[in-house]
């Protein structure tokens, strides 16, 4: 039975995955920033949960890094442990809206990038104070190779994937697992008003994946898995080709 | 934002945009639409203004009471995902149509009904509260003791008087989730109706499949169901798997559902069941929501796709009523798969909730070029007969068929001038049938 703290559990992939891993009875702990959204989805993974299950609600916001550490030492306490930390949360902007807006260009790369980072550093020193557990982070697809319609959001997924996996190579040994999650086109609200392209996925399909890949501790975890190979392809194409394709 | 096409299951569209907010109290005022199961145009935008707002992302149960059943959960909530988690443990929904894909907020919207309406009526008389969004933006509570009116217009309302974000209903304690299922073939429709009143008496649940393409002396022959959940010494100790998950891989040409193939189809569904009677225990997927198991089967009817038509024909008509039903349809020529025959209880106070003491028919009828005279001609009749059609099902029926047939409507509409004056909330079906601006 794990005990599991997940930022981003209110909702998309998050939600999803909460709920698989109260629906076999692992403890989870619910962080956000909505004390409102937090409550309904702490009342729907109790609801869910099969008897026995505890659910807790914590104050988080991927927004502000000073909620990070008491909101893992509160998890912690609320389940009674803590072996496995998740973050979902994140922010996307289409490039073309980050480009006009600089400010909101500094806020997806802080928060994809910088507070992400920060958050799983907080996460990392916890799980190896008690020798170790899961860390599961939600990266992209679109970190794997720079292209034209998500130049500065692949850049920060980049640098995070980048940061994972050096983590991952630095702290295996002791115990901790980095599972780095490289989601393709999934229909989520974060996605919402994008046209979807083929091999899209829903919440649903990528949370089973990505629970098998925490249990297994999968260093890198495609989902839906088909987008394995459609970026291997992808990364090795050569430039000219990217180039012309535009994506 | 990319404007799609935006199909009823009926495969009738408009193109405009499908919200999907995570949060529905950000959502703009317009049309709530579910799972889109809805066979017409009642979970359309207006094409002048085709925007809905798809409820889907919101489906949190926010309280389940194990001791008393009573849940309370968002409105895009489905009833698969609920019986997922809480029929392994014993519940059921009160009522449940005869799909899982079916959202809380939908089956509201539309009161459906089960094969238990002669027992427990609609949907909506088991709901106990509604939070609502309704025109000016205010977030209100409702049920059958708390703002009535606003209620028992939502009811069956085609979420024409405001946003359902909550629904909070008992579920129900189940003995096993097994079905004890007694089915007979049947040899015409005279006898099929009095059968199906017949077992109304001692079953808590019936349907029945007429065929209703056979003029003459077998014409509506068929099978009748009847079933209860089983006891714990008839049923089997695991529990039932869920069926396979099928998908109907191409839209089909038009030819394909021609009259000889809907005749085989026909003839092979009554001779299937070879004993005149059969009786076991049965899982539960195949017995309410038989075509759950393969996705997209509107696909069957091609481009143009198809109409159900479902009426009620009420008891004052008497005796020989779905007879002439069938004669009328007959003689047209109307043919259809499988034809669906039920037997209605007491009529809901809800003001446009479709079922009245009668019986029920439903019939699925691709679309050609005389489907709009055809459902004329059916309505008509049905109007002679003082009988009414179900808002959730419709595409052609005429406005001044359906103001005939509904004397409830002058009470909707005043409660629905109440509260959204401005017509904020429409649909594609309001247009067509309420006058509301498109």
């Amino acid at each position: 039975m794990k005990r599991v703290a997940i930022l981003g559990a209110t909702r998309g992939m998050g939600r999803a995955l909460a709920r698989r891993f109260v629906e076999r009875g692992d403890f989870v702990a619910v962080l956000g920033r909505s004390e409102d959204e937090v409550k309904r989805s702490v009342a729907d993974l109790e609801a869910r949960g099969v008897p026995g299950t505890r659910v807790a609600g914590v104050p988080c916001d991927l927004e502000r890094p000073d909620t990070f550490k008491p909101a893992l030492e509160a998890a912690e306490q609320k389940l009674d442990g803590l072996d496995t930390v998740v973050v979902t949360a994140g922010a996307f902007a289409t490039q073309e809206q980050l480009e006009r807006d600089p400010s909101l260009a500094a806020k997806v790369l802080t928060l994809d990038f910088s507070n992400t980072v920060l958050f799983c550093e907080e996460a990392r020193k916890k799980l190896l104070m008690r020798g170790g557990g899961t860390l599961c982070a939600f990266s992209s697809v679109a970190g794997d190779r720079g292209r034209s319609p998500v130049v500065m959001y692949g850049a920060a997924k980049a640098g995070l994937s980048a940061y994972l996996e050096g983590l991952d190579h630095k702290h295996r040994r002791e115990g901790l697992k980095t599972v780095c999650v490289k989601p393709g086109f999934v229909r989520t609200g974060m996605t919402e008003g994008l046209k979807a392209p083929p091999f899209a996925g829903e919440p649903d399909d990528v949370a089973e994946v990505v629970l098998d890949g925490i249990d297994a501790g999968t260093p890198v975890v495609y989902a839906p898995p088909i987008w394995r190979a459609v970026m291997t392809a992808i990364r090795a194409m050569p430039r000219f080709v990217m180039r012309r394709v535009k994506f | 934002m990319t404007d799609s096409r935006i199909e009823g299951w009926g495969r009738t569209g408009v193109v405009g945009e499908e919200l999907m907010p995570d949060h529905l109290e950000q959502s703009p005022p317009v049309l709530f639409r579910g799972l889109g199961r809805s066979y017409g145009d009642s979970s359309l935008p207006p094409s002048a203004h085709p925007v809905v707002v798809n409820t889907t992302r919101a489906n949190r149960m926010l309280s389940f009471d194990g001791a008393t059943g009573v849940l309370r959960a968002e409105a895009g909530l489905s009833l698969l995902d609920l019986h997922r988690t809480l029929l392994p443990r014993g519940w059921f929904v009160p009522v449940t149509p005869g799909t899982q894909f079916v959202t809380l907020g939908g089956a509201v919207a539309a009161d459906v009904h089960g094969k238990n309406h002669h027992v427990d009526g609609c949907f909506g008389a088991h709901v106990r509260r509604l939070k609502m969004r309704v025109a000016d933006g205010r977030v209100i509570e409702c049920g059958p003791d708390l703002e009535r009116e606003l209620f028992l217009a939502s009811v069956g309302g085609m979420g024409l008087t405001g946003q359902i974000l909550e629904v909070e209903f008992p579920m129900v304690r189940i003995p096993t989730p097994w079905i004890w299922q007694e089915s007979e073939r049947v040899g015409d429709i005279d006898e099929y109706v009095e059968k199906l009143k017949e077992s109304a008496h001692a079953w808590p649940m019936t349907v029945g499949w007429i065929d209703c393409l056979t003029p003459g002396k077998h014409m509506g022959r068929g099978i009748l169901m009847k079933g209860r959940w089983a006891h714990s010494h008839e049923a089997p100790s695991r529990f039932p798997s869920e069926p396979p998950n099928l998908r109907f891989p191409f839209e089909a040409p038009e030819w394909l559902l021609n009259p000889l193939s809907i005749r085989a189809f026909n003839l092979g569904f009554y001779w299937k069941h070879l004993p005149k009677k059969r009786e076991g225990v049965t899982n539960p997927f195949s017995f309410f929501w038989p075509l759950d198991f393969v996705k997209d089967w509107n696909r069957m009817y091609g481009r143009r796709g198809f109409t159900q038509y479902q009426c009620v024909l009420p008891s004052e008509a008497g005796t020989g009523a779905a007879r002439r039903f069938l004669e009328v349809l007959t003689r047209r020529g109307g043919a259809s798969f499988l034809c669906v025959i039920k037997d209605c209880g007491p009529e809901s106070p809800a003001f446009l909730s479709f079922p009245r003491p009668g019986i029920s028919v439903a019939l699925d009828i691709a679309i050609r070029d005389d489907t709009q005279a055809l459902v004329d001609e059916l309505n008509e009749h049905v109007l002679k007969e003082g009988g009414r059609i179900y808002l959730a099902k419709d595409t052609f029926t005429r406005p001044e068929h359906f103001r005939a047939m509904e004397p409830r409507l002058s009470k909707f509409l005043a409660v629905r001038e109440k509260w959204d004056p401005e017509r904020k909330f429409r649909s594609a079906q309001s247009v067509r049938l309420f006058g509301d601006p498109s």
